[in-house]
């Protein structure tokens, strides 16, 4: 009970901390901390408005975190989400303009199929490295994300780019029975739900059966695993391969539900912010939907603090770094064993309270 | 392709070398003395972003290049000393309070940088490498950034430091065995903060030379992963400050080859070229690390190191 009191007020703690720390760096800039706090919230949260932009910028980040959260609990560090996030888009918009899909939801899945497999191959291409060339799997990882920026962006501004796309190089739109829509007329899209049933069948998968557990084993204890035989190379290359179908599916979705094509949009910096959101849950795929859905709503709020407050529109990345470093220090406190610095005090100093 | 064009694409990627090599060779240096320390700083993406943000708006301020350059490599030793003190907390990770630091300065660089992206700033001098030559596009690919020397004279201080000096000893103790360190009585976290902080001081004068050289101009676009594909650098150079030049000015020049031929018309596949850099990094990591051993030359206590 204490220790899940613990997991659960460390983080909080860490994210009331940076949001104090913002206000204090806003009233630098000669805005009232209390105006931010609130813009923050109500740009957020406030109404139906901004709910919906909130939880359709919360889809994408929980795939993008659960493609840093699953490769964590097998012990791998993977930070290129962004890569497997454009080429999962690129993927996408590249079958629909190549096949004749059927224009209904059997169209669709195939879609999101695709920005799937491209993904999990890319972020499996930082395991394969790792388990057999011995290359660490965070910086293989972002410098694929790179290359992988640099494919898009050659395929989209070339062989893949639509002619009537004059200003802003995109690909073929989508059919429109391809697209994802609305829930219930809503901007909200149903790759929110995707997010969530990933998140919870993932988190239930490392819980509850023998493969997850597996995985948490290699990740939990490398020695161990040896020890009782775990096959670790497969385990570790699906869970990369899964968590990188994540990230690719992200880009599907954001491509069939928000941009109808692939075009530079899609390099949102999701990868990136998805890091934190899953360091922040622990790497624990059932916490990071809330966590993403925090988040989303901070980047909801970020163009009503530019707009009512004049803050500039980088704020809202100040406030993720703070909290990202004040989450990491809070780690450091974990293990700290509280009541034995109590007892440690002397008896005098309780007197001062 | 004309005998004009070639010339133009040669002068193109060694002046591009010359002049995109040079934060990276801040920064591997930089990378190169905490990663001697035993510590990995992923966080130098961040500081050379916030350092190059200084660096311009000190710059712009004072009215003078070389107070930018000291105010950029400070800004950056800041930011460096914080991921020094937050990686000598108990079981908090290094390369995960690097991601945290790229977030944490590229942030403070965009935010603080806001009002810096119209104006200004004085430049620092270029030393006219091309005066040999007639041509105009030799001559003017061929200016060289007046930070380079100082870099190259930097990296021959480090390599003599490691080998000759006491500190550079120690540093190296602090890296190859925490163990051997505290038996003599020395702290390992002091020293490795101190090698972080004066590691993101050098990498602070990688992210001047961003902004205040050629093009010359702060933007929020300005580095792109330049700090990151250091960390690959310096394990291309094995640890090794002299060998960290000689890399960064390969690095630099396969940067340039993109906008070399853009620069003589030829304009197909211009991101693809744009990638150069990191599939060479990727391949050189291919070929020189191998699974279950460290690489040759690396620190004992490093953590990317091992798999």
């Amino acid at each position: 009970m204490r220790q899940a009191l613990k997991e659960f007020a460390l983080p909080v703690f860490a994210i009331a901390a940076a949001l104090l720390l913002f206000g204090v760096l806003a009233a630098f800039a000669g805005v009232d901390p209390l105006e931010v706090w609130a813009t923050l919230f109500k740009g957020a949260f406030g109404d139906w408005f901004s709910w919906q932009n909130t939880l359709q910028r919360a889809a994408p980040l929980m795939l993008t975190a659960l493609c840093v959260a699953l490769p964590a609990r097998a012990g791998l560090i993977v930070i290129g989400g962004e890569g497997a996030l454009v080429l999962g888009g690129l993927a996408s918009a590249a079958l629909a303009h190549a096949l004749p899909l059927p224009g209904n939801a059997a169209g669709t899945v195939a879609v999101c199929l695709a920005g799937a497999l491209a993904g999990a191959l890319w972020i499996a291409l930082a395991g394969w490295l790792r388990q057999y060339r011995g290359i660490n799997e965070t910086i293989s990882s972002l410098l694929l994300a790179y290359i992988a920026i640099g494919i898009f962006k050659h395929l989209v501004e070339g062989p893949l780019r639509d002619p009537a796309s004059l200003n802003k190089p995109s690909t073929h739109a989508l059919a429109e029975g391809l697209l994802i829509g609305g829930i219930g007329g809503s901007d909200v899209h149903w790759g929110l739900v995707i997010g969530v049933l990933a998140c919870l069948a993932l988190g239930w998968w490392l819980r509850a059966t023998a493969s997850g557990f597996s995985v948490r084993v290699v990740g939990g204890n490398p020695r161990t695993a040896q020890l009782v035989g775990l096959p670790a190379t497969p385990l570790i290359l699906g869970a990369c391969a899964l968590g990188g179908a994540c990230a690719g599916l992200a880009g599907a979705v954001e491509v069939a539900a928000v941009h109808t094509n692939a075009n530079a949009s899609l390099i949102a910096g999701y990868g990136y912010a998805g890091i934190l959101v899953s360091f922040i849950a622990r790497h624990n795929p059932v916490a990071i939907v809330p966590v993403a859905i925090l988040f989303g709503g901070f980047g909801a709020a970020g163009s009503l603090l530019q707009r009512r407050l004049g803050l500039p529109d980088a704020s809202v990345l100040v406030l993720q770094g703070i909290a990202f470093v004040l989450i990491l220090a809070s780690e450091g406190l974990r293990m700290v064993d509280w009541s034995a610095l109590r007892a440690r005090v002397p008896r005098g100093a309780g007197a001062v309270r | 392709m004309t005998a004009d064009q070639w010339i133009a694409l040669a002068a193109g990627i060694v002046g591009g070398a010359l002049r995109v090599g040079a934060p990276f060779l801040f920064v591997s240096l930089g990378e190169c003395l905490t990663e001697k320390s035993g510590r990995i700083n992923l966080g130098l993406e961040g500081v050379l972003v916030l350092s190059a943000m200084a660096a311009f708006g000190g710059a712009y301020l004072t009215d003078s290049a070389w107070l930018g350059v000291l105010i950029g490599a400070v800004a950056g030793a800041a930011l460096a000393l914080l991921h020094g003190l937050l990686c000598s907390l108990d079981r908090v990770n290094d390369v995960a309070t690097g991601i945290a630091l790229m977030l944490l300065g590229t942030g403070l660089a965009f935010y603080l940088g806001k009002p810096l992206i119209q104006p200004q700033a004085p430049q620092i001098p270029a030393i006219p490498l091309g005066f040999w030559s007639d041509n105009t596009v030799v001559r003017s690919a061929l200016q060289l950034n007046a930070l380079v020397p100082v870099g190259v004279a930097l990296a021959v201080l480090l390599w003599w430091g490691f080998a000759r000096t006491r500190a550079g000893l120690l540093v190296r103790m602090a890296g190859d065995s925490a163990q051997a360190t505290r038996a003599l009585g020395y702290s390992v976290a002091g020293l490795r903060i101190a090698a972080t902080t004066a590691g993101g001081f050098i990498a602070g004068l990688g992210g001047a030379s961003l902004t205040l050289f050629y093009p010359g101009s702060w933007n929020e676009g300005i580095s792109s992963g330049q700090g990151l594909i250091a960390v690959a650098l310096v394990i291309f150079a094995r640890w090794s400050p002299l060998r960290c030049v000689g890399a960064a000015l390969l690095f630099g020049g396969a940067g340039a080859i993109g906008p070399a031929l853009q620069s003589i018309g030829i304009g197909w596949g211009y991101h693809l070229f744009n990638t150069v850099p990191y599939v060479l990094t990727l391949m050189i990591l291919v070929l020189t690390c191998r699974p279950g051993t460290a690489a040759a030359g690396a620190p004992g206590e490093l953590s990317s190191t091992r798999s």
